[in-house]
């Protein structure tokens, strides 16, 4: 049972996957206008890594090594195609604001990492805690990037005032805010780390991995 | 055919949307290998070359596959396959054949299979291209364009970014920011730069 919890939490801090591993910065950038469309974008995420991640490690004995990406791809497919066409069905505003980004979920990273990392190595009960850890971290780290963003680009928080008589940054809602918010956070994590001296300060970004 | 279209296709996905400087697609890669110049101009040609091809395949699967049999909703499922599986096609092919070529941007060619630049691309075409108003000859052909000149505005923010950030290796940072986040605050201010090309409206 630790173990399990283990599981859980490192993914929320220690590999939080956007503000430890850097991984899955397209969708992380380009949905963050608004707090409301990280939640979507956090939900639909972890839906796809829960599933894609408890089928992947039953089957993992089943898979040969040398065709594993592609078997990891039509698995995270599929997924991904129940989670738009669940979507377009019952959340058809989310969908529209989320746009291309919802089927683009097949290519980020951090779903192909963690099959990779994790999931065919390990048993299912782990895969499964591993995968609500990691979904759990990438969108509290979405939230944290969409309030910024949201509070200084429209005086806003989930669509109601916050600040009264605020002049809005619009630039911050636009592309080149979440460019500048992410760099800024990186660049306080990193402060961090050198700080405590954990020799853990992001120096590249983590896709090199996802081949 | 009309010229003045494909003018309108290849300002808007070069300057207005640029894939990486507003689209926010294939950034791993765009912070990643955009270091020095050299390997940034060959990581730029790989996928202008990737993309340019999967628009036309992926066209092709859509118009001929997906719409008559009226299974659109695998969509996702079946562009991934068929560009995974040829871009590794391409790289054996540019391996065995033309070792300049795969000096020149074989080497990146594996590392692009799951670029979002190069399925979101394939996405958009299907979204665009295929709604009322386009024959079957101009949806063929602004698909292609719509790929090349979305690998060109890559190459373009690649060759960009390489050099401002050539000339910043020897400058100094805040260690903190050193690499990538201030890869991060540069980008945002060509991005920034680049939103000036919003005014152009057609």
């Amino acid at each position: 049972m630790k173990k399990l919890i283990k599981e859980f939490t490192k993914g929320i801090i220690i590999e939080n996957p956007t503000f430890g591993l850097v991984l899955g910065l397209c969708p992380t950038l380009a949905v963050s206008t608004s707090v409301s469309n990280a939640l979507g974008m956090g939900a639909a995420a972890t839906f796809v890594l829960l599933g894609s991640n408890i089928i992947i490690s039953a089957i993992r004995k089943m898979i040969p090594k040398e065709i594993r990406i592609p078997c990891y791809i039509v698995i995270i497919a599929t997924f991904v195609t129940i989670n738009e066409l669940v979507m377009k069905a019952y959340l058809p505003a989310l969908n529209a604001s989320l746009g291309i980004f919802v089927p683009l979920i097949v290519v980020n990273c951090i779903v192909l990492g963690r099959a990779e990392a994790f999931a065919c190595k390990n048993p299912v009960l782990h895969s499964i805690f591993d995968a609500l850890g990691m979904g759990t971290g990438f969108t509290i780290a979405l939230v944290i990037i969409s309030a910024i963003r949201e509070l200084l680009g429209t005086g806003r928080l989930l669509g109601s005032v916050i600040i009264k008589d605020f002049a809005p940054v619009t630039m911050m809602i636009l592309a080149p805010g979440a460019l500048l918010t992410l760099g800024l956070l990186i660049g306080l994590v990193n402060y961090y780390h050198i700080k405590r001296k954990t020799n853990k300060e992001i120096t590249k970004v983590g896709c090199d991995g996802c081949k | 055919m009309d010229v003045s279209k494909f003018m309108v296709v290849m300002i808007s996905m070069v300057f207005i949307n640029n894939f990486i400087l507003s689209k926010f697609l294939g950034l791993c890669a765009f912070i990643g290998v955009s270091k020095e110049t050299k390997p940034a101009i060959s990581m730029g040609l790989a996928v202008t070359f990737v993309t340019t091809l999967s628009s036309m395949i992926t066209w092709l699967i859509y118009k001929f596959l997906l719409i008559p049999f009226n299974i659109t909703y695998l969509r996702t499922i079946s562009f991934i396959l068929v560009i995974a599986s040829f871009v590794q096609f391409v790289e054996m092919v540019v391996r065995k054949t033309s070792p300049g070529l795969y000096r020149l941007f074989g080497i990146y060619l594996p590392l692009i299979t799951v670029n979002c630049a190069v399925l979101g691309v394939a996405v958009l075409n299907s979204e665009t291209f295929f709604q009322e108003g386009y024959t079957v000859q101009e949806s063929f052909w602004f698909s292609a364009a719509q790929g090349f000149f979305a690998g060109i505005g890559f190459l373009l923010a690649m060759i960009l970014m390489s050099g401002i950030r050539e000339r910043l290796e020897l400058t100094d940072v805040p260690k903190p920011f050193k690499d990538v986040p201030l890869a991060f605050i540069i980008a945002s201010l060509m991005s920034l730069a680049f939103m000036g090309f919003n005014g152009f409206r057609f």
